[in-house]
């Protein structure tokens, strides 16, 4: 088995692992490391403050955490009564990886994203004083996920016109249409509105929409980790 | 930034998307206001829930753009290489023969004329007195009657938006046709012997130079495109949406949809001194959708390179497409 770099994974990794941020965090057995928020509070005093450049973080960011969004949301939204609040729980895990990330990247991404929602998800047990079954099995279920080697990249990207395009069906007409006209044809908003009869205040509309699906299309949908032949 | 846990969980991600999108779509539409943008920055410094849910959003919006060649890939792959380009889908052939005219409205050519021509690579707009316009494409050379009711389209391509008037019909010769307007816009092409005549607007009649040969020619509708030779005569009916983005040109842009690389070739080295070459018969096959400038081959040539995997290779004047 090996990892997105081509480096092997061992079988039965270490159960306790330290991160280079400083955040303890168990794999395998459940134990719980130090919550995300105490981390970085004690942290912040010993760290370079602006380790990590604003540019820097966004390119790590897109090209190590949103990809591990499709396998974060499948625990995420078991773990919810809503997609809304998967959503949340997403936006949470995001905030609270960004926070460590600035001042160090951690890498690998995958086991410390993996971290970070399970140290989320045993605080609003917590806080909530609610531990339902599932949560607890989930919590296993998310290791084991975060254990997952890392899909070929290039299998990603070839799925990728195909969740596109499967976006877009998904839209509505006109929103789609709107889409369409813009990049596929790259019209500009006054051509779009002329084409469709409406305003182009209402174009601006259909495309907030179509980013919005098209960014859960792209980012959050289940992935088919092998190709369909 | 650093707000207590438990307040953060408060942060209603639906909204700040919401938000994030709103951001991104005035970023689309143009460039933002100064203030705007230190808005723009404000509202990210709020919080990293702010910064995630654009960068999220925007990298997904930019990797949208794909769509636009990568579907014309997969459709290269799956469809049949038979294809033909724009002007070629013929729904019938009529068979016109053009005979030479003699004498017919002979007076117009002692008149006066003008000539306007643009190089290659360049656009030109005349207004005529009536208000009718007349855009000139690249490499064009056309001449037009001091009553400015008649013109010669000598070389090239131009777009005609005429202001009809029906006791002075507006006329366009292209060698042995002539296209009457009778309240139109419409496009010519004449290229290698051979003419293109579309019509997005209006109607007008296509035929023979000779005007006793009336009853021979053709009325045009709205998404009518005729394709004449010196002895032989089709017309195809697109949607007008279609022909219009043959008129791409206009704004300096050409637009393609399942166009074959040969085709795009042939087009972007109407506009450009570099010629785009195509260097074996499958790659000329393959087919592609969207639009590019004109006047630069680089951004095309990108796509092509990226998507179709293909070689480019710069050799003095040219730019090589081949198979890797």
């Amino acid at each position: 088995m090996k990892n997105f770099r081509g480096e092997p994974i061992p079988e039965n990794p270490a159960p306790l692992v330290e991160s280079h941020v400083g955040v303890r965090f168990s794999p395998s057995n459940g134990t719980l490391g130090r919550g995300m928020a105490d981390t970085t509070e004690t942290d912040r005093g010993n760290r370079r403050e602006a380790g990590v450049s604003a540019p820097g973080l966004r390119d790590w960011f897109v090209r190590e955490v949103l990809p591990l969004e499709s396998a974060l949301m499948q625990f995420l939204r078991r773990s919810s009564q809503s997609r809304a609040e998967a959503d949340d729980l997403r936006q949470e895990v995001y905030m609270r990886v960004c926070e460590v990330a600035r001042r160090e990247i951690p890498d690998p991404a995958r086991p410390f994203v993996f971290a970070v929602a399970r140290n989320l998800l045993i605080d609003r047990a917590r806080r909530e004083k609610i531990v339902s079954i599932e949560a607890v099995a989930d919590l296993g279920a998310l290791d084991i996920v975060a254990d997952e080697p890392e899909p070929d990249r290039a299998v990603i990207a070839r799925q990728e016109l195909r969740r596109l395009q499967a976006a877009l069906d998904r839209l509505p007409n006109r929103c789609r249409q709107a889409v369409t006209l813009r990049k596929i044809e790259g019209l500009s908003y006054r051509e779009i509105a002329n084409r469709m009869g409406i305003a182009e205040d209402t174009v601006s509309k259909h495309l907030r929409e179509g980013m919005s699906v098209l960014a859960d299309a792209l980012h959050s949908e289940p992935r088919e980790e092998r190709e369909r032949s | 930034m650093m707000g207590a846990q438990e307040t953060r969980m408060d942060l209603n991600a639906q909204a700040v998307n919401a938000r994030a999108a709103a951001w991104l779509e005035r970023q689309e539409r143009g460039a933002l206001s100064p203030e705007d943008q230190s808005e723009f920055d404000a509202w990210l410094e709020e919080s990293f829930a702010h910064q995630t849910a654009y960068w999220r959003l925007a990298e997904a919006w930019n990797r949208a753009d794909r769509l636009r060649v990568l579907a014309t890939a997969e459709d290269a792959a799956t469809e049949a290489a038979s294809r033909w380009t724009r002007g070629l889908r013929i729904a019938a052939v009529l068979g016109i023969a053009a005979v030479i005219g003699a004498g017919a409205l002979r007076y117009l050519q002692v008149t006066r004329t003008e000539t306007y021509t643009t190089p290659i690579g360049a656009r030109e707009f005349l207004t005529l007195a009536d208000g009718s316009q007349i855009t000139l494409n690249t490499d064009t050379s056309l001449r037009i009657t001091a009553d400015q009711r008649k013109v010669w389209l000598d070389k090239g391509e131009a777009y005609f938006q005429i202001k009809h008037d029906a006791r002075h019909p507006f006329v366009v010769m292209i060698g042995e046709r002539r296209v009457t307007d009778l309240g139109t816009s419409f496009f010519i092409r004449r290229d290698y012997g051979r003419i293109e005549v579309a019509l997005l607007q209006g109607a007008a009649r296509f035929g023979s130079k000779d005007e006793s040969r009336k009853s021979e020619s053709l009325l045009l509708k709205p998404g009518d495109e005729v394709t004449a030779t010196a002895d032989s005569m089709s017309v195809s009916r697109k949607a007008v949406e279609d022909l219009a983005d043959a008129l791409g040109w206009r704004h300096g842009v050409l637009v393609f949809k399942h166009t074959t690389l040969a085709a795009a070739a042939a087009e972007f080295n109407r506009y450009n001194r570099e010629r785009l070459v195509v260097d074996d018969s499958e790659t000329a096959k393959l087919t592609i959708s969207g639009t590019f400038p004109a006047n630069d081959l680089n951004p095309f040539t990108e796509v092509v390179q990226s998507v179709f995997r293909l070689r480019v290779a710069r050799t003095g004047n040219e730019v090589v497409l081949s198979r890797r």
